[in-house]
């Protein structure tokens, strides 16, 4: 097999630089097995997160040729010829290298209001097979952060990142809010401090999904729907004035604080 | 919950007060590479397996037996060292995943092992002790899948090491695959909407990993070092260890699976042990004896220790160490030992210690996983050096531990755990091994166990 030229940033929060390193490659080989390599010998101080090597820990996510991959399902002969790029995600804080700072995200996490059930009726709780599967999809999600990275509400507007929760936390805002037993409203939430209104429906969080979740289809645009119906349906505002709000609107509604 | 977690913070050593308590720990933050120390009433050790010291493993990569390690150097015991399970599937190819897991549920939901020469020849090594519950045919272990009445189990079922063996021979006797391993084989049994409707994230991992459409074609796998019994010396009842105030619970504990873990207990081993370690620790500290200074000279040892590799200019780079390590731990103190292989395994870790002091390392202290992994290479040394010594006296063949040399379980030695001790607590002092008596079973589970048969 041919050499390959692995064209990977070095550097940290001051700034930094493509480094080319070129190696020989070997059959059946990931992105992130290169990476190692280069770390084995040339650069043992080239930093990178990785964890299972299976796609399932999230921990490896970069900038491969120019689109968020997980490193380590990324399979060297199905890149192009020639040489490989590969950047950290540009949207987080760079600590070192390939390695990012995505605390943005736990922080965000921590925003989220928790399930609240119902008590517990006699013989236990009980769902429909339908709504355990529509929540399922969300919950596959393995937390890369490449649909948050891919964002251009945050990659490119860091000032957003205050207001704007982003694909991954929409996901599970929506899981919540679809949720049969929940009695928790966000929709306020969602809309005044999660920005979901910013989302413009590009599509790029669903295209990067390494999970394939269908985060604008099945997430965002019902998500979107429940937001603008609280607040903007004519007849529901009506229905609210003649029965003189008995019912609780999105914004009455109590958000319990997260656990 | 009000936890906090710290995360990629990297504990170094324990750390004790002036008469032997645990005070805390000393630690690092990858990011910056800042050196910070934890004092604390208790410590829970909860760090899980060892299996990077191996070249095949589906251990993650932090499994390098830091708790083991560390515990060990601070006064604990470590029992039942030589007891690691290899799971029979792993991947075996590509490169790169060798190790991997492939989940047991494949050959529970049907899927069969056949060598090169299209055999199950799981049905050649059913041991005596299991021919009673396996079925003798293929007709009558397929029955078993749909009614678990109307056959005996497949001897694809067989325990783990049961099966790691027998792919093991296999290979070694020339009927292995392409990448050396056996085939595992459920498309021939199972309709692809069943295979991915039951095995989604095994069809993701070949399709994805391997190229490999598991609901069309055959798996190929073999053993790799999934978990280890062994593990520090704990009272069953507090997960207390030798150490007062320093706990242990999970895969870093030892004693729980004896020398051989069934599938599926790690989990309830957690969640009970767990607890119980937890529980052990507040009735500690509620006791109300315990660690009243913190021995900063101790943490700064080990800050001075974790350093020195930056010093050396010229010196071995860890990646060397950490590749010869895992070959020659595979190959020496793998699945299936000998009495020679281990005396030379642990002539060999001697070598390791001394290159381990003159490892070097490039770069800064702000993420730099070069020097991340020298500082793993001393508790990676230590498991090493802990199993093959009490793999070395351990002259019989039992559960988890084979001896070539030593085939059959030996009674003389079901009496007694080898429980090993640091003679000076750093990573490169000797380990001596004592002979622990077994604890007499409690009545209540003898009632039980005589209960179920």
């Amino acid at each position: 097999m041919a050499d390959v030229t692995m064209r990977v940033w070095r550097g940290d929060a001051t700034g930094g630089d493509f480094e080319n390193y070129t190696l020989s490659q070997n059959e059946g080989e990931v992105v992130l097995d290169v990476i190692h390599r280069i770390q084995a010998t040339e650069a043992p101080d080239l930093a990178c997160r990785w964890n299972c090597k299976a796609g399932k820990c999230g921990s490896c996510s970069a900038e491969i040729n120019g689109k968020p991959r997980l490193m380590c399902m990324t399979r060297m002969d199905q890149l192009p010829d020639g040489p490989v790029t590969v950047a950290p995600m540009k949207t987080f804080p760079i600590i070192r290298d390939l390695v990012t700072d995505v605390s943005f995200n736990f922080e965000m996490a921590k925003r989220v209001p928790a399930l609240l059930p119902p008590p517990m009726p006699e013989g236990g709780y009980r769902m429909f097979q339908q709504d355990v599967e529509r929540g399922q999809e969300f919950r596959k999600c393995i937390e890369c952060f490449m649909c948050q990275d891919v964002c251009h509400v945050i990659r490119d507007h860091e000032e957003n990142k205050v207001h704007y929760a982003g694909p991954r936390f929409f996901i599970r805002y929506a899981e919540l809010e679809m949720h049969p037993l929940d009695t928790n409203d966000r929709r306020e939430l969602i809309r005044e401090e999660m920005g979901l209104g910013y989302c413009n429906i590009t599509k790029c969080c669903t295209e990067v999904c390494p999970e394939h979740i269908h985060i604008t289809d099945n997430a965002i645009i019902p998500l979107k729907e429940r937001v603008v119906d609280a607040d903007y349906d004519p007849v529901a505002w009506l229905g609210r004035k003649i029965r003189r709000r008995t019912k609780k609107s999105a914004a009455d509604a109590a958000i319990q604080p997260a656990p | 919950m009000d936890t906090d977690v710290f995360m990629e913070c990297k504990v170094l050593k324990l750390v004790h007060d002036g008469d032997g308590r645990i005070a805390g720990c000393v630690a690092y933050w990858r990011p910056t590479g800042e050196f910070v120390t934890f004092q604390a009433k208790t410590v829970i050790i909860a760090t899980g397996g060892v299996g990077k010291s191996w070249k095949f493993t589906s251990n993650s990569w932090e499994g390098t037996g830091d708790g083991h390690a560390m515990a060990l150097w601070a006064g604990a015991k470590l029992i039942d060292m030589e007891c690691i399970q290899f799971h029979p599937t792993g991947m075996v190819w590509p490169n790169s995943v060798r190790g991997l897991l492939v989940t047991e549920s494949v050959r529970g939901d049907g899927g069969v092992l056949r060598n090169s020469e299209n055999q199950r020849f799981m049905f050649n090594y059913v041991p005596e002790m299991f021919r009673a519950e396996t079925a003798d045919t293929e007709e009558e272990g397929d029955r078993w899948y749909d009614d678990h009445s109307a056959g005996r189990r497949p001897p694809e079922l067989l325990p783990r090491d049961e099966v790691a063996r027998a792919i093991n021979t296999e290979v070694k006797a020339g009927r292995g695959t392409p990448h050396g391993g056996v085939y595992l084989d459920i498309a021939s049994r199972r309709t692809p909407e069943f295979i991915r409707r039951r095995l989604p994230s095994m069809y993701h991992q070949f399709m994805e990993l391997a190229g490999v459409d598991i609901t069309r074609e055959p798996m190929e796998i073999g053993p790799t070092c999934h978990y280890i019994m062994g593990g520090v010396q704990v009272i069953a009842d507090t997960a207390a260890t030798a150490v007062p105030g320093l706990f242990a619970a999970g895969e870093a504990a030892g004693g729980m699976h004896g020398a051989n873990r069934l599938g599926g207990n790690s989990l309830s081993d957690l969640v009970v042990f767990g607890r119980r370690a937890g529980m052990g620790a507040a009735e500690y500290i509620e006791a109300g004896d315990v660690a009243t200074s913190f021995d900063m000279a101790e943490a700064e040892a080990a800050v001075q220790e974790a350093l020195a590799p930056f010093d050396r200019a010229t010196g071995e780079n860890p990646y060397d160490i950490q590749r010869d390590l895992q070959d020659m731990m595979q190959a020496l103190v793998g699945i299936i030992r000998t009495g020679p292989e281990l005396e030379e395994a642990k002539g060999k870790l001697e070598e390791f210690n001394e290159r381990v002091h003159n490892i070097s390392v490039k770069g800064g202290r702000a993420y730099n996983p070069g020097w991340n992994l020298a500082t793993d290479l001393p508790s990676m040394l230590t498991v090493s050096r802990s199993t093959a010594l009490a793999a070395s006296l351990r002259k019989e063949s039992r559960g988890g531990h084979t001896r070539e040399d030593y085939p059959n379980p030996d009674p003389e030695f079901a009496k007694f755990n080898f429980a090993l001790t640091s003679e000076g607590g750093n990573w490169d002092s000797p380990i001596t091994a004592t002979e622990s008596p077994l604890l007499p079973m409690p009545d209540e589970l003898k009632a039980l166990l005589e209960e179920a048969h």
